[in-house]
């Protein structure tokens, strides 16, 4: 297969400027000839489909959800990242840049994180235009905070809130170009299907969900913004709708997918309560800047976060800050995570079920008073509180790491284009910006740089191109074959009858990548995974029971087709952790270590993006390299000790 | 724990729907209520019966997809939302009532699932600063101060649940738009078409069919991100000025 990230000639900076210059335009009287479909709409996918419709283009947009502005963008909570340097205080776009490539342990494209740094500075603008309420300061301008062990203050942020008030901003002009008549709004309406027909992606078969109407919808381009694939583990902090579903058969149509196995674990959540757990709660990051992490030195079986205090301090481990004793608490997120899993693999994690750690302010709250820390992280205390029934006041928090973030997704070249002409990919449904492991406050950024500030102005060329009479109805054969693969797929669902329900073999399907694919990975726990996957897929197929009909509201029959792509893409995953015999940001081999026991990277044979092409049913599929090429940052090793 | 569910069923919006009663055995004070009804739907595939549908999503209280109407409130007896209330809030063998919301504007679409789309119209038809995406003023060109910007983050904190349509006796919806208006009205961005948009959303708002406000303040009581009943007061003043400066509206009501 060829496939080219297409990354423009010339020096670093000015590569995005000239490129945007070289990319054909299309006539402001012939833009609303041309028809664009969003899938999703968070930040990235409201960000594109109003600045398209606001362009001119005809646009149709689709979410699962009741409404655009449920989009799982709107949990996000501590901030966005943008080189504004309103701090003075060093930052540049060159430095955002070269913190983010750094932070993805090199395994991302230069130009396209340096375009992401560039465009950073105006999405505030943009955001503030349209009444997004950030923090400010008392003189009326923006405030700003360090993020993420960031060594400048880049980060905008509206309380803990941030991703809701930013959705909420896309949504507001969104909604606007619903009420101006270029964007016509699908809501709780599935994406099943890519149609595809002389390799240019010409349309999307959807599913209505309350009627569950099978339906065609043609266009000159397809848009995916469906988010991340973390529901995989079926334990996750992603919103319960999250799926892959709109990726994954895309990816069966012939776009690839880069880097599935790199999954970001997030240090600081609430841990599991019991086997009813249904969803991972995130605590923000910023807490381990007060809190230290700790363990008792010897196992103690069922300790519970009350009785932390008849621990003495000579039987305490505070780990973080024994191994790593120059960023001590603040290491980053895998880091942290590794860490903390390691205590309770070596059977000194705490509460009922061993697999937590204690978060403790204790001296915090010694040292600069309770109501410091209550103004500080009050809202995260009470939410803790309410969750658990403890109080973070009195006692330790207990936390364990969860799945957070894809950084794997779609491939995409430069111009955000899939390996499938036509066929976009936006947000964290593509892989390009974040490499092996994303940044604090890095995702909004990206969400809603691809939506506002790229994707306007890559789409243009390939529409412009295309022309606006290369358009297939939804009269073609295609359409009708793409109809016909739907539903056959709902009618196996519901015909099996099984006697396992979709979230148990969910569950299964994601303790196994949990504990073989997940923070630390090795060629034998993969190969049992990829096995165990393998049977847990003939499994479902088997024996999953689907209850109703299709021509209903059916959340069982909802869930159980995206389970079923979940149950594909968990191989594939295995696979390309297998191949991947290097570690590097959220992916430990560990075969591949340091004498410290540090994640060991290998430039000469793994500086490379993993795309991988489908090549049919139960196919093994085939590994493809984008290779990656450093002309301005210098490789170096992360060490935090 | 044990508790017995009292819960509404319905097939779709056309059919007549029944409360149906389900003993629940295994209950865990630390589930979430929507854990306990994820746990009691498991029960029923098993059995063959169609579990019970709800809506819900993020799970974290932000995103303001849950909506049951739990013992006579929505979102239960806290002041949250469903997804964050917790079954050791209940007694061990009581009977909890779940009901979708209750509201002309809000249809059922299945068992406790509703219709809310009438807020995203009431927000299309002004909930915006019109401003397209690019040639905007740097963002510290507009300063605002720490007070008005806290106090529209205030308002902007709306999570668009619909619980304060579900407590209103009236099913209004006045502290849902109330909070759109006000966080716009008090944000120089919104300034140029305040008026406008007053007494468009507010259009909307009766065109959908919710009901007045006659100041009983429940929806106040029962948001789950205490959105606060001044946003009303605001609403009420941003439109009263702008019926009298007379924007013309054609959009189902106003003139």
């Amino acid at each position: 297969m060829k496939f080219e990230s297409k990354t423009p000639e010339g020096p670093l900076a000015e590569k995005w400027t000239k490129h945007k210059f070289n990319l054909k335009l299309v006539n402001p009287a012939n833009k609303r000839k041309y028809e664009v479909i969003v899938v999703g709409t968070g930040l990235a996918g409201a960000s594109a489909a109003a600045s398209l419709a606001e362009l001119g283009y005809n646009v149709k947009a689709f979410c699962f959800q009741d409404s655009p502005r449920r989009a799982h963008s709107i949990a996000a909570q501590g901030g966005i990242n943008a080189a504004k340097n309103y701090q003075n205080d060093g930052d540049s776009v060159y430095r955002l840049f070269y913190d983010t490539i750094k932070g993805g342990d090199y395994r991302s494209r230069e130009a396209n994180v340096y375009r992401l740094a560039e465009v950073s500075v105006n999405i505030i603008d943009q955001c503030v235009a349209q009444g997004v309420p950030f923090a400010r300061e008392y003189g009326g301008l923006l405030a700003n905070r360090s993020f993420g062990g960031a060594q400048v203050s880049r980060t905008f942020y509206a309380r803990g809130q941030t991703g809701q008030q930013l959705l909420l901003g896309a949504y507001s002009a969104l909604n606007r170009q619903i009420a101006n008549g270029k964007v016509k709004m699908y809501t709780r309406t599935e994406m099943l299907d890519v149609v595809v027909t002389d390799g240019k992606a010409r349309g999307i078969i959807t599913r209505d969900l309350v009627t569950g109407k099978i339906e065609a919808h043609s266009a000159h381009a397809v848009l995916l913004c469906t988010g991340g694939y973390g529901n995989v583990f079926y334990l996750s902090t992603n919103a319960k709708g999250s799926n892959v579903t709109a990726a994954w058969r895309a990816h069966k149509k012939g776009a690839l997918f880069a880097n599935p196995c790199f999954t970001q674990i997030h240090p600081t959540c609430i841990p599991v309560s019991g086997d009813h757990q249904s969803k991972l709660t995130l605590m923000s990051e910023s807490l381990r800047n007060d809190g230290r992490v700790w363990v008792p030195k010897t196992a103690h079986k069922g300790l519970k976060a009350k009785e932390a205090a008849s621990i003495p301090e000579s039987d305490r481990d505070y780990f973080l800050e024994r191994k790593y004793p120059s960023f001590g608490n603040l290491v980053p997120r895998d880091v942290a995570s590794r860490n903390g899993k390691m205590m309770c693999d070596e059977g000194r994690g705490v509460g009922a079920t061993g697999l937590a750690v204690f978060l403790d302010f204790a001296d915090a709250i010694k040292r600069v008073g309770r109501d410091v820390i209550s103004a500080k992280y009050g809202n995260l205390f009470d939410m803790y509180k309410q969750i658990t029934g403890d109080d973070p006041y009195e006692m330790p928090m207990m936390i364990f790491p969860a799945v957070h973030y894809t950084m794997g997704g779609l491939w995409v070249d430069y111009n955000l284009m899939t390996s499938v002409p036509g066929l976009y990919a936006l947000g964290e449904a593509n892989y390009s910006d974040h490499g092996a492991n994303r940044l604090g406050a890095s995702a909004l950024m990206q969400g809603l740089a691809d939506g506002y500030f790229v994707i306007p102005y890559t789409i243009g060329d390939y529409l412009a191109h295309l022309g606006w009479n290369d358009k297939v109805g939804t009269d073609h054969p295609a359409f009708k074959e793409a109809i016909d693969g739907v539903n056959a797929k709902i009618s196996k669902l519901l015909s099996i009858k099984g006697k396992k329900t979709v979230d148990e073999l969910h569950r299964e399907l994601g303790l196994t990548l949990w504990e073989h694919c997940g923070m630390s990975r090795n060629e034998e726990g993969l190969k049992a995974a990829k096995k165990k996957i393998q049977e847990l897929r003939a499994d479902f197929w088997q024996n999953v029971n689907v209850l109703g009909g299709s021509n209903e509201l059916n959340m069982e029959l909802e869930k159980a087709g995206r389970v079923a792509d979940f149950m594909e893409l968990g191989e594939l995953m295995v696979d390309d952790a297998l191949n991947r015999k290097e570690s590097c940001g959220c992916h430990f081999r560990e075969e591949s270590q340091t004498p410290e026991g540090e994640a060991l990277r290998i430039d000469s044979d793994y500086a490379f993006s993993s795309a991988w092409e489908y090549k049919g049913e139960n196919q093994p599929e085939e590994l493809h390299k984008e290779e990656l090429h450093f002309e301005n940052v210098k490789l170096t090793q992360r060490s935090y000790k | 724990m044990k508790i017995t569910l009292k819960v509404w069923r319905q097939k779709n919006r056309t059919t007549k729907g029944e409360f149906k009663t389900y003993q629940h055995e295994h209950v865990s004070p630390d589930m979430s209520f929507l854990e306990m009804m994820d746990v009691l739907n498991t029960e029923l595939i098993k059995k063959g019966e169609e579990p019970i549908h709800f809506d819900h999503d993020c799970r974290e209280g932000i995103c303001g997809m849950c909506s049951m109407y739990i013992n006579g409130h929505p979102h239960g007896p806290l002041q949250t939302t469903t997804c964050q209330l917790h079954m050791r809030t209940f007694k061990d063998g009581e009977t909890i009532t779940v009901e979708p919301w209750r509201a002309q504007a809000f249809p059922v679409i299945k068992d406790l699932v509703v219709d809310r789309s009438a807020f995203d119209r009431i927000q299309q038809a002004g909930g915006y600063v019109s401003v397209n995406t690019g040639g905007v003023p740097d963002a510290n060109e507009i300063p605002i101060s720490k007070n008005i910007a806290d106090e529209a983050f205030d308002s902007a904190a709306c999570i668009g649940c619909g619980a304060c349509v579900a407590a209103c006796k009236n099913s209004s919806a006045m502290l849902f738009v109330s909070a759109k208006v006000s966080q716009f009205a008090l944000l120089p961005q919104g300034h140029a078409e305040r008026k406008e948009r007053a007494e468009k959303m507010v259009a909307q708002m009766d065109a959908e069919g919710f009901g007045n406000c006659s100041n009983t303040k429940a929806c106040e009581a029962e948001c789950p991100k205490a959105i606060s009943v001044s946003n009303i007061a605001r609403l009420n003043r941003e439109y009263f000025s702008a019926m009298v400066s007379s924007y013309k509206v054609t959009v189902g009501g106003g003139e």
